[in-house]
């Protein structure tokens, strides 16, 4: 009624409405917003993790009798990862009359990388050949495609190590990453993960200084 | 002397870019949020140069700590109607004599987190309150020969989902031999293929031979 009644007082003059100030208190939403940032910010997961494929030979069962597969000492290339990111490595055949010695090298890009691109430059020039043809568009292939090429020019490759890859007991989980990436970048196209022998066994703690711990006989 | 009239200022600032900006961001960060699971344990994975990306969906995770305790998840993807995760933890607890609730099967397939829990305390794991209690029973999965539960969990997972694949997060400090138990135990369950989780790296290869030219 009050305010009808003073409608009515001012009726006949100029209308004047009552002015408003636009501007509206933002700081509680601010606040809230800061919150909720700061709340999806530190729980998302910005870049997935990559993942690393191995394929590693199926067991022998016990009562199967599987022929161990032939292959040239001349292409044999034996890895054995050590501890304190140390590798070994001899190509060949352990003997235990006349023993090949460790060659001592570490996973720089200088390191083992090298001793496999030597090894393998004929497929590693292969594979980056192939790969420059396609990007500068020489060879006109989609992406997928690419993979199963490059699959196939390894699986065709017989001038290429057969690398053997051996764990010393105190070898970390970080090389056995390392050794396998290694093997991607240089375009390996046989290499196998294997359990390490007593005679390798003997030829690191050999290496390392330490006295021989194994046996033939200590092996389980 | 005449005194100086300091203007007065009004303290309010006008927040409306402030405004503008914080809803901009809020938006991108809601759209782009994937929940980040809980880890108990923290795990440095180690680097390489693989850019295949983690899958979403049927995959079980082995995760290696650096203080040798072993985790397990499965995850068939969040917006599963196939409810693997009760039913390997049922066939769980009917190899080891446990009936679990309905109540505690959904909670488990609600938390996702990955879990080192021994199946003879996993009742009471999943009664806990609270992450803290939670915590004291991650003491990691038996992965003996004397009561290799690991072995087990690998076994019913692939049961109750055949396409499942094996991804082992291992932090890189863990000695090889734990490493290799992890691997022989899911290649006694005929588990071959597996992948190794880890974070990008940029390689080069510098040939020594082409350097010299």
């Amino acid at each position: 009624m009050a305010e009808i009644i003073q409608e009515d007082k001012h009726k006949g003059g100029k209308k004047k409405p009552k002015k408003h100030s636009t501007a509206i208190d933002m700081t509680p939403m601010v606040d809230l917003m800061c919150l909720l940032i700061t709340f999806f910010m530190l729980t998302t997961a910005f870049s997935k993790p990559k993942v690393m494929e191995i394929v590693l030979p199926e067991k022998i069962k016990k009562n199967e009798k599987v022929e161990p597969p032939k292959i040239a000492d001349s292409r044999t290339l034996n890895i054995i990862v050590g501890p304190n990111d140390k590798v070994y490595w001899y190509p060949g055949k352990p003997d235990p009359a006349a023993l090949v010695p460790l060659q001592e090298t570490n996973f720089s890009a200088t390191g083992i990388r090298q001793v496999l691109l030597d090894r393998n430059r004929a497929l590693f020039k292969k594979i980056e050949q192939f790969q420059q043809d396609v990007i500068s568009g020489k060879l006109n292939i989609k992406q997928d495609s690419l993979q199963s090429a490059i699959r196939q020019l390894k699986k065709d490759d017989d001038t290429g190590p057969i690398v053997l890859i051996k764990f010393y007991k105190k070898a970390r989980y970080k090389n056995f990453v390392d050794i396998i990436d290694e093997m991607s970048i240089v375009g390996i196209a046989r290499y196998i993960v294997t359990d390490i022998n007593w005679i390798e066994e003997g030829m690191v703690e050999h290496a390392l200084g330490m006295p021989a711990t194994s046996s033939p006989t200590a092996k389980k | 002397m005449p005194k100086i009239k300091i203007p007065h200022k009004s303290p309010h600032v006008d927040m409306t870019p402030m405004v503008d900006l914080f809803s901009l961001l809020l938006t991108f960060f809601m759209l782009t949020a994937t929940m980040r699971p809980a880890e108990p344990a923290k795990v440095d994975v180690p680097f390489s140069v693989s850019e295949k990306k983690t899958p979403d969906a049927n995959i079980m995770t082995v995760t290696i700590a650096s203080d040798n305790r072993v985790f397990f998840n499965v995850d068939n993807g969040p917006d599963t109607i196939l409810h693997f995760r009760p039913k390997i933890l049922e066939e769980m607890g009917k190899r080891y004599n446990i009936v679990f609730t309905p109540e505690e099967l959904r909670y488990f397939e609600k938390n996702s987190a990955p879990f080192g829990v021994n199946i003879k305390d996993f009742k009471a794991y999943l009664a806990a309150k609270d992450s803290k209690e939670r915590d004291r029973f991650q003491k990691g999965i038996p992965i003996d020969s004397t009561d290799n539960q690991m072995a087990l969990w690998v076994l019913f997972s692939r049961q109750v989902n055949p396409t499942v694949s094996a991804l082992i997060k291992g932090d890189g400090s863990v000695e090889y031999p734990l490493v290799k138990k992890v691997l022989d135990i899911l290649q006694d369950k005929n588990v071959n293929r597996f992948s190794l989780i880890t974070s990008l790296e940029k390689v080069e290869v510098v040939d020594a031979k082409d350097a010299k030219k």
